[in-house]
């Protein structure tokens, strides 16, 4: 199949970008989104041009590293998938898409459709752990954690980062990020401990970032390649305020 | 301390609740217009006079004031934040296919209600307590003629009601967003809070819509 590209280049942080067109024949629908550009890149390299930068790692859908705005959605038309999961069947022959990187304040370009998201990795470092040493694996039934709630933790920590949440959030919030990380560690009887304290840092490193409110369009939850669920947001906030009425 | 993104829309979950709340009031006053013209008068100008006297209810009109304010002012600060984050804009803008249109556009939804607000004010709540109101049989002011007489224009009927259906919109999200601002997670709770959400928005809305529509069809003169 052929399709007429339309891609947002630009040359480093500060420079000006623009929307590039570029028409690439040859194309299966067997491909992934990321093998598609891998083709482009090729071609453009014979050709002697730079080629269209993005970012990718493990290409199964589970590092977060890849993630662009396709046709004006994060990773594209399809809900809970990561870029390199969408696969050229998605779309038709003959059509026109337009591929930008992730956009927020807190996410600037570093070239083409690469950005920086150590934006995340701030929230992470300002409390996103248990500070206890952890030593050897532990007996696994020296601390009892339920079924349920175990499952609940891990569906919390399946999130992987990749920002599509911040991306399609008409003000730039991370609050589905963040309150992911609360979640999954405040239901941990380890993580619970430090919960207060956690959850002030966390939203205080959301907020020093540059993230926006969130408005509870509940766009990221459609978007987030793991299903992360709004709820989360909501334990989130009640866990801050829980903090903020408690706080010493 | 520091204010943070979550103390911001803690304020405007308390005071969209206690606005909400306040509506409810307002609406079951209001039902009052709907009795037979001259009950009608009477009920509505003693109470409006029940209202204007108490000390208690004029406590609860400065938090109403207030929250009023409050609610504004901070919205006007939570979309500079919100504006500033976005940094630069997508060419190609497509995410509007995963929200409702209500949830993106509080901020437009909460203006076309100000602007309604401050003509609501300024020709019942600035006539009422500044104005010269003729009186009626028991010597109240006669705020009901007021009220019959401005909505036996059409473009008069037309505003209100358009100001309330953005109202309806506003609520509908409002209400379950506010519910998400103070923590509420629990799955049950969050979709019994859905369905509370839409009976009271569909209920206030329809509610205020009904009385305009009444007086200019039922009490033409």
């Amino acid at each position: 199949m052929k399709l007429y590209l339309k891609i947002w280049r630009q040359e480093h942080r500060e420079s000006k970008g623009d929307m590039v067109s570029y028409e690439v024949e040859g194309i299966s629908e067997q491909m992934s989104f990321l093998e598609m550009l891998d083709l482009l890149n090729e071609r453009l390299i014979k050709k002697g041009e730079r080629v269209i930068e993005f970012d990718h790692d493990c290409r199964e859908g589970i590092c977060g590293a890849c993630g662009m705005m396709i046709n004006g959605r994060a990773h594209g038309p399809l809900s809970g998938t990561t870029t390199c999961q969408l696969h050229m069947r998605s779309f038709k022959d003959g059509e026109t898409v337009y591929i930008e990187p992730f956009r927020a304040a807190a996410f600037p370009v570093l070239r083409d459709l690469k950005i920086d998201r150590s934006a995340f990795d701030h929230i992470i470092q300002s409390g996103g752990y248990v500070s206890a040493s952890t030593g050897q694996a532990p007996e696994s039934n020296s601390i009892l954690i339920a079924h349920d709630t175990a499952e609940a933790a891990f569906d919390a920590a399946a999130c992987i980062g990749c920002g599509a949440c911040v991306a399609t959030c008409k003000n730039s919030s991370a609050a589905l990020f963040t309150s992911a990380k609360i979640s999954h560690l405040v239901l941990l009887p380890q993580g619970k401990l430090e919960s207060a304290d956690r959850v002030i840092k966390m939203v205080g490193q959301m907020d020093a970032e540059g993230f926006g409110h969130c408005s509870n369009t509940e766009a990221c939850e459609v978007e987030c390649p793991q299903e992360i669920s709004v709820l989360h947001i909501g334990r989130m906030n009640y866990e801050y305020n829980k903090a903020l009425a408690l706080r010493k | 301390m520091k204010q943070t993104t979550l103390i911001y829309k803690l304020v405007m979950a308390t005071t969209g609740l206690f606005l909400c709340f306040f509506l409810i009031i307002h609406l079951l006053g209001n039902l009052q217009l709907l009795s037979p013209p001259e009950l009608a008068r009477e009920q509505f100008n003693w109470y409006s006079h029940l209202l204007s006297g108490n000390i208690l209810i004029k406590i609860i009109s400065y938090v109403l004031y207030l929250s009023l304010i409050a609610h504004a002012v901070y919205a006007l600060i939570i979309t500079r934040v919100n504006i500033k984050a976005q940094g630069s804009k997508y060419v190609y803008d497509k995410r509007s296919k995963v929200s409702s249109w209500n949830s993106r556009n509080m901020g437009i939804l909460g203006t076309i209600i100000l602007i309604f607000l401050i003509i609501h004010f300024k020709d019942y709540w600035y006539v009422y307590k500044f104005g010269n109101l003729p009186l009626d049989a028991k010597g109240n002011k006669d705020l009901y003629t007021i009220v019959i007489t401005s909505f036996q224009q059409g473009w008069y009927v037309i505003l209100y009601e358009l100001s309330f259906i953005a109202l309806g919109f506003h609520l509908l999200h409002g209400f379950f967003s506010a519910s998400r601002t103070l923590g509420l997670y629990h799955r049950k709770y969050a979709v019994a809070i859905r369905v509370v959400g839409w009976i009271y928005s569909l209920a206030i809305t329809l509610g205020f819509m009904l009385i305009p529509i009444y007086i200019y069809f039922n009490l033409n003169s």
